[in-house]
């Protein structure tokens, strides 16, 4: 399996790929869409990218859970409730909620993913994989 | 007018591979003027008809039940202009498809001499589940168009057989066989 700096240094590449950044840019605490400029459509260029470059499958809303943030049985006033949030967490246990938690408006919820949790994901799927 | 940037496709492999050209004519109004009277294809709707190339390919995989966006161009370098007289010649060939969209590489080449070359996403959205165009293109000038561009002619899966016409578009055209 890959170390983490090989996670990183593929995560990276495919950041730099997707997003015309710099590689210097793409460092574990930079922000996907805050600090990166990520869009939505970006997600999905990312995802494919990821896919080949770790010959893995990601099934669609695993990386970001559009579902949750789009339904009415968790999202209400514009916030995630605790139901939405347990789900969240379930679901991303590669992503660090803690700061989102505490506001969890749905509208920052991209604006949270770091490029640590991207490669915590890959890291994850390639451990489901071994 | 029509939003043709192709002419026709020379060779398509389901779900893989596609190639189309494109003849340069000064016949076409958008090359009179373009680049200060030096007569030259834009760059634009270079990128636009190896789109296409790629978007067919992606839309025929699915049977033309969904539409096919074109979501991002990720990157595009071109190398050299593309002048009347000329024949581009647009190879795509998909990296990546499934049902939430697809990706990918084309070339552009003049004879030999690659031209450009361009990394391109599209989204696939059924919407309201009106198949290619989500309602929006009537479906029996899409299977002319279809038609025009010799998709069934060249077409073959990967296993080498012919291509069909979906059964919805075939039978837009009046073609279907009960």
């Amino acid at each position: 399996m890959a170390t983490r700096e090989e996670i990183f240094e593929k995560v990276q590449a495919a950041l730099v790929d997707a997003l015309a950044v710099d590689d210097d840019e793409v460092t574990p605490e930079a922000t996907l869409v805050g600090d990166l400029g990520a869009e939505s459509i970006d997600f999905l260029d990312i995802v494919f990218r990821l896919e080949k470059g770790f010959d893995i499958s990601i099934p669609r809303g695993e990386l970001f859970p559009e579902d949750i943030l789009t339904s009415a049985d968790y999202v209400v006033d514009g916030k995630i409730n605790e139901a939405g949030l347990a789900l969240l967490k379930e679901r991303m246990p590669f992503a660090d909620l803690s700061t989102f938690e505490k506001n969890p408006e749905v509208q920052e919820f991209a604006t949270q993913l770091t490029v640590q949790d991207m490669c915590n994901f890959v890291e994850s799927k390639l451990s489901d994989a071994a | 007018m029509r939003w043709f940037w192709i002419d026709r496709f020379t060779e398509f492999t389901s779900g893989q591979r596609a190639t189309a050209v494109k003849t340069v004519s000064l016949s076409e109004e958008h090359v009179h003027d373009h680049l200060c009277g030096t007569s030259t294809m834009p760059n634009s709707l270079i990128i636009e008809g190896m789109a296409q190339t790629a978007g067919l390919l992606a839309g025929e995989h699915y049977g033309f039940q969904e539409s096919v966006i074109l979501a991002k161009v990720a990157k595009v370098r071109f190398h050299e202009r593309a002048t009347p007289g000329e024949t581009l010649t647009y190879r795509a060939v998909l990296t990546t498809i499934d049902e939430s969209g697809a990706r990918a590489e084309v070339t552009s080449h003049l004879g030999e001499r690659l031209q450009a070359e361009m990394e391109v996403l599209f989204a696939h959205a059924d919407i309201d589940g009106e198949g290619a165009g989500g309602g929006l293109f009537d479906e029996r000038d899409f299977a002319t168009t279809l038609r025009a561009l010799r998709m069934y002619e060249v077409g073959q899966t990967p296993e080498g057989e012919p291509i069909k016409m979906p059964r919805h578009l075939a039978v837009a055209e009046g073609s279907a066989v009960a």
